[in-house]
């Protein structure tokens, strides 16, 4: 990594805390739950990271096991975050659009 | 190929932004979360085409690793109860940030030990300053969560846990680690040894972090714990230097943030205070006995038939005793009858009612309560007068109308819902004991309320009942 892409780094990260705010305060309160828990399935995406360790098997078998785990624990977060956030929404309704009313 | 793999980052961060912009709108929320899927779903085969780097057994781990961890996920997303979402998000909160303390584990271990390191000036400054904090934020982030999960499912006590010493012994802890961080990022090769007394340092801080923490700050915890997960992430994305990492990690990290910011506002307490407290112990209560003592004035569910019967308009206010009774649905029940009747029904929801952020919304849209039916304090407060009965299920702090008028309570100037200035106050309620906060409660000897004792659902149904029968 050299430093221009370091600055790259930092420059996208600084971006995006400001996008992320913008962004999340828009969500209405009733939504919160939802919101969190669909918060916590992007957070997973740090399975990106436990591939990239748990794949390289050439570098070092330490870092393939302890990756491995990583991407396990990453893909509950991912899996179960986003079904339960499903589960959820599915459940919001609007009374006008139905339902058996 | 390495073009393509970018591309498709982008698409992916693209993806989980307007994801999170869908969530805005109850209409489009669950697109939204499956536009957020798909945008994780890309950027996990993105990553898994680089094979220049994933050789044919890392695939195999791979996939391993990924199938049992997704078959847990599946399985506890699918069985999770509505009432047990708090502990749920807060556990894999924990997973989160324990993944991404384990990617920098084992990045370290790749990029340091294995390989000769080609790193140099600001770069390694800032790899091994990232290693360092995605080990320490994903170590706090997993233990804090546990502990709250154990809070929250009642598995450890709730109540804030204090000690003599603390102050200090949490100084010592924050000492060591900024120690470890100094000694670490001036040599991360000769100094790789400090990354295990720092591992068992972060796991030390958040247990000490959050069991000083009283049960009804836990919406706070949660939100906090979140925007950790998240941060834990960003830190990870620094290690590998990927750039769809840093934008979803700050993403869920502002996202953690602001509502951590929203909770703390909705109690009317500083982020520090809700930290450092341990509100709700011994000595915060002492000061908060109210003057207002009196009589409560108990009432049958036949009497309150009733009046429920000559209501034409009501609000429901409900709390964590609402989740405990699993009473959401006889509520709706009940809300079908009174809306039959003639009557106007609406669901004030306080931001900080249940034990996370939103949690109340979800119970009552299980329970097919229509969205427009909930309403927020700010909407229901300025026509209480209008309101001929508020019934309070469940919950305490939120309706205590010492947060508008007695400056000596610990909940002196918290939002409330006023149900005290409605026509009629019923509140539901197991016995006289005082709230999650400790704090003693005026309400319940107001000229206008009157006390429904037994469990929230039973009372529910007896009042569903007389409908039909009545």
């Amino acid at each position: 990594m050299s430093n221009q892409e370091l600055i790259l780094l930092v420059f996208t990260f600084v971006l995006a805390i400001f996008l992320g705010y913008e962004l999340i305060k828009k969500v209405p309160s009733t939504l919160h739950t939802p919101l969190m828990s669909g918060a916590n399935a992007i957070s997973g995406i740090t399975i990106v990271g436990a591939i990239v360790a748990a794949g390289a098997t050439q570098d070092s078998t330490v870092s393939v096991i302890v990756g491995a785990f990583a991407v396990a624990f990453a893909s509950i977060n991912v899996v179960g975050g986003y079904m339960v956030t499903d589960r959820m929404l599915a459940m919001f309704k609007s009374k006008k659009k139905g339902g058996e009313q | 190929m390495e073009m393509l793999i970018v591309l498709a980052y982008i698409v992916a961060a693209v993806m989980f932004i307007m994801g999170i912009k869908m969530l805005s709108s109850e209409a489009t929320a669950r697109r939204g979360n499956m536009l957020s899927a798909g945008g994780m779903t890309v950027a996990i085969v993105a990553t898994l085409l680089n094979w220049a780097e994933i050789s044919p057994t890392g695939y195999i781990v791979i996939a391993v690793a990924a199938l049992i961890g997704g078959g847990i996920g599946a399985v506890a997303a699918n069985r999770v109860q509505m009432t047990s979402m708090p502990e749920f998000v807060a556990l894999f909160n924990g997973f989160g940030g324990i993944a991404s303390l384990l990617v920098g584990c084992a990045e370290y271990w790749r990029q340091f030990i294995a390989i000769d390191n080609t790193l140099e000036g600001a770069a390694l400054f800032i790899v091994s300053l990232a290693i360092y904090l995605a080990i320490l934020i994903g170590g706090v982030t997993f233990t804090g969560s546990l502990i709250a999960y154990g809070k929250l499912s009642e598995r450890i006590d709730g109540k804030p846990y204090l000690f003599k010493g603390q102050q200090f012994v949490n100084g010592a802890i924050l000492l060591s680690i900024a120690t470890c961080l100094v000694l670490f990022v001036l040599n991360p090769v000769a100094f790789g040894w400090v990354l295990i007394p720092a591992l068992l340092l972060a796991f030390t801080l958040g247990v000490m972090g959050t069991i000083p923490i009283g049960g009804a700050d836990m919406p706070v915890v949660i939100a906090l714990l979140n925007s950790y997960s998240g941060l834990a992430a960003c830190a990870a994305g620094f290690v590998i230097g990927n750039t769809v990492l840093i934008v979803s990690g700050s993403l869920v990290g502002a996202s953690g943030l602001i509502l951590t910011t929203i909770m703390c506002k909705a109690m009317n307490r500083s982020l520090a205070n809700v930290l450092f407290s341990g509100f709700g112990s011994v000595d915060a209560t002492a000061g908060g006995t109210s003057a207002a003592q009196g009589e409560a004035k108990a009432l049958s569910p036949a009497d309150a038939y009733f009046v429920l019967e000559a209501a034409s308009n009501v609000v429901f206010v409900p709390g964590y005793g609402m989740a405990v009774a699993q009473a959401q649905h006889v509520v709706r029940e009940l809300a079908d009858i009174l809306e039959a009747n003639g009557c106007e029904v609406r669901y004030a929801i306080h931001p900080v009612a249940g034990r996370m952020p939103g949690h109340m919304n979800v119970l009552l849209a299980e329970a097919d309560v229509p969205y427009e039916q909930l309403v927020e304090p700010g909407d229901v407060n300025p026509q209480m007068e209008m309101v001929d009965v508020a019934i309070v299920i469940g919950a305490n702090d939120v309706v205590n109308p010492d947060a508008r008028t007695n400056e000596s309570s610990p909940i002196y100037g918290m939002p409330i819902i006023d149900v005290d200035k409605a026509r009629t106050c019923f509140v539901l309620k197991r016995s006289m004991r005082s709230g999650f906060a400790g704090v003693e409660n005026p309400l319940f000897f107001c000229e206008n309320t009157r006390m429904i004792f037994g469990d929230a659902k039973a009372t529910m149904q007896a009042l569903v009942s007389q409908f039909k029968e009545g």
